[in-house]
């Protein structure tokens, strides 16, 4: 009998250390979360943020004790380009066993990071590329996508240019990113400057790459536009706005994309228009006002966008697996299209839609303080309210299924 | 109508040329007195516009623009005697190490400093606007940067040409050995032309910081089209550099005007195209130490 036993023990732990790694691995008492970000290029500054934010969730959340009992071990790295984030997300599964991937900004890496996953079957929690097309033409089951899209943000920014009368029988410039994301954006923008009667008289591509917008400045010059409007990403905004504050043209200028960071990096006296936000830091929850304080006391500085957006999502992500009390894929894919509600640390709650896996969730839009009347070098923005207001639907802004075309 | 339009191109490309000949300039001469590719010459370059923002806070941005091109100045005589120094006679591989090295650890020691977030920075107000000329619509900021630019130029050419400095850095260019033979060191000249080089880097950094996005890699960026700027230029010509600036400059402008999307790519292809027809570049002479 005990040399039975003995021998069915032996080869149950050959076949369990050969056949099936994954499960004696998964027995370990961490659980291993992979993420990826770019740390370095245009988005760096917004990654580093974003670690920031991720940095303070894992803390809470292994402080209280970890989830389901055991501690998150979150291995974070530099997304680089689509073709390094692809194969980094190949490596954590393949070789560090990671049991689930998160991050982003870069909507091109955030594209090959979800190939990847569909390939592997395994969860990717898409937290801050904004392209249409991820949670549209090519989205897939295995991604949950949290940040707004680029319809959400064109529709909420959209509305205060309406507002404002930018839009109707004006002739708008667009200035646009030469990458996924920016194609994306200049066709939602498009999209609905015609739908709302104004014309766009001229759309330039720039590389990512570009330092100097003279010659571009000259063109809109002489294309005498009423408005700018930019479809531009990461610091690149930063860089336009400086240089068009230094050519003192006289067009309304306004974006469809702008975070924070770049925002605040824009000097005195450079930035104008209005922009639109996910998340800003002086909403006024108490999970918010929790939240930017840890952040202020950590790193001295408030939080931005990104920042906010990875510490939600990995707050959802250690909420799925305790109450599925899992990290198998599937469960939390059954999990989350159950549509539960989540706390964003905005006033409403959001949840993930089922058919298109985006987060459904408040934008804002935001303007710049006049001269004087910042108290220091982070309070330069003015937000607005809430859109979609309160009493409209959370859907309102975001694409129809008639107009999506995604397909699970 | 249209032909306007591109002479305005033309000419904003030339003042942007002279934007990146303040660059150039020094890695050319580091590199054409001293044989070495300086890599880290944009963290130089780098290091300006955040030294100049600092220094900006207690003195205001006029004496910072003076201030901390003098600060990495001093910190090129460092550079030269500790890094520089020994890589003269080596093999030109292990000076392209060392200084991308270096430039690697510069940007990181930048971001571990001041943060990968960019810096806000800005120009006195009365710095910003345009002005017109005819049709001609021209930043007032780049207008008073291509007047410094001119300047310097002058004064290093007549540094280079009409001083007892110049003729000795000249001889060192083409005959190190002779130089030598008379009884002159040319390690002092040397030191003073890395100081003259990273000053220069640091000073385009401090101009520039009001107009470009101020952050860790503003380095690597720059250093991509300094070198592209040599390279077609030719070494050892300081007309060469002068004159692969502007050009660079002003196809860059043409091209943005009749296809945008191409425009960051069409100093390669200038530089491709130079190389074939021309391989020592524009006005390269023949160096016997470099053939």
């Amino acid at each position: 009998m005990t040399t039975r036993r003995r021998l069915l023990k032996a080869s149950a732990a050959a076949a369990a250390a050969l056949g099936f790694p994954a499960i004696v691995r998964a027995q370990s008492d961490k659980i291993k979360i992979g993420h990826l970000t770019p740390l370095t290029g245009f988005l760096g500054a917004l990654g580093e943020y974003a670690v920031m934010g991720l940095k303070i969730a894992i803390d809470e959340i292994n402080k209280g004790g970890g989830v389901m009992g055991r501690q998150l071990d979150v291995m974070s790295e530099d997304s680089v380009n689509p073709a390094t984030a692809a194969t980094k997300a190949q490596r954590m599964l393949d070789q560090d066993r990671v049991a689930l991937l998160m991050g982003e900004i870069n909507s091109a890496s955030a594209k090959t990071i979800m190939q990847v996953a569909a390939r592997e079957k395994r969860l990717f929690l898409q937290v801050g590329a904004r392209s249409d097309v991820l949670r549209g033409a090519d989205c897939n089951r295995y991604t949950f996508h949290v940040d707004i899209p680029v319809t959400v943000m064109v529709n909420a920014e959209g509305q205060a240019l309406l507002r404002d009368g930018l839009i109707k029988g004006k002739k708008i410039f667009c200035l646009t990113s030469d990458y996924l994301f920016g194609h994306d954006l200049a066709k939602a923008a498009k999209a609905f400057i015609a739908a709302n009667g104004g014309s766009v008289i001229g759309d330039e591509l720039t590389a990512t790459d570009v330092a100097d917008f003279s010659p571009y400045l000259l063109k809109i010059r002489q294309a005498k536009p009423d408005m700018v409007a930019t479809n531009l990403g990461g610091n690149q905004v930063t860089n336009f706005v400086k240089q068009y504050a230094e050519f003192g043209l006289p067009y309304a200028v306004a974006g469809f994309n702008l975070n924070t960071a770049d925002a605040w990096a824009a000097g005195e006296g450079n930035l104008s228009g209005v922009w639109p936000t996910v998340w800003h830091h002086e909403i006024d929850t108490p999970g918010s006002k929790a939240f930017v304080a840890e952040f202020r006391k950590r790193y001295g500085k408030p939080p931005e966008n990104h920042a906010w957006i990875e510490y939600v999502s990995l707050h959802i992500l250690a909420r799925a697996i305790n109450e599925t009390k899992s990290t198998d894929t599937e469960k939390l894919i059954a999990f989350f299209e159950k549509q539960p509600q989540f706390d964003l640390l905005k006033p409403r709650k959001g949840y993930f839609r089922s058919w298109d896996h985006q987060m459904m969730q408040e934008a804002y839009t935001f303007t710049v303080k006049p001269k004087g009347q910042a108290k220091d070098k982070w309070d330069t923005l003015q937000f607005g309210p809430a859109v979609p207001a309160a009493n409209q639907p959370l859907e309102l802004l975001a694409t129809t299924k008639e107009q999506n075309t995604c397909k699970m | 109508m249209q032909s306007l339009f591109l002479l305005e191109q033309v000419v904003n490309g030339l003042v942007l040329g002279g934007y990146y000949l303040l660059i150039a300039l020094g890695l050319s001469l580091i590199f054409s007195v001293g044989g070495v590719v300086n890599l880290a010459h944009g963290a130089f370059y780098a290091l300006g516009a955040y030294l100049s923002l600092e220094i900006a806070r207690f003195v205001g941005f006029g004496p910072a623009v003076v201030l901390s091109p003098v600060a990495v100045a001093l910190l090129g005589i460092l550079f030269e005697r500790f890094i520089l120094r020994r890589f003269y006679a080596a093999d030109p591989i292990l000076s392209l190490l060392v200084t991308f090295g270096l430039a690697l650890v510069a940007e990181q020691a930048i971001r571990m400093i001041w943060g990968a977030a960019p810096l806000p920075a800005t120009m006195p107000q009365a710095l910003k606007g345009n002005v017109m000329a005819g049709d001609f619509l021209f930043s007032r900021y780049r207008l008073l940067l291509l007047a410094i630019v001119a300047a310097i130029l002058a004064g290093i050419w007549l540094l280079l040409n009409r001083t007892s400095f110049g003729r000795v850095v000249r001889a060192g260019i083409q005959r190190p050995d002779m130089v030598a033979a008379l009884g002159i060191r040319l390690q002092p000249y040397m030191t003073a032309i890395v100081m003259l080089g990273v000053g220069l880097a640091a000073l385009g950094g401090a101009l520039f910081a009001p107009i470009v996005i101020v952050h860790p890699a503003m380095g690597a960026e720059i250093i991509t089209v300094a070198f592209v700027v040599v390279v077609i230029g030719g070494l050892g010509s300081f007309w060469g550099v002068v004159l692969a600036a502007l050009l660079v400059g002003v196809v860059r402008g043409v091209t943005i005007h009749f296809a945008p999307a191409a425009g960051e790519a069409s100093m390669y292809v200038l530089m491709f195209l130079v190389l074939m027809f021309r391989p020592r570049g524009l006005l390269g002479e023949r160096i016997e130490k470099f053939e």
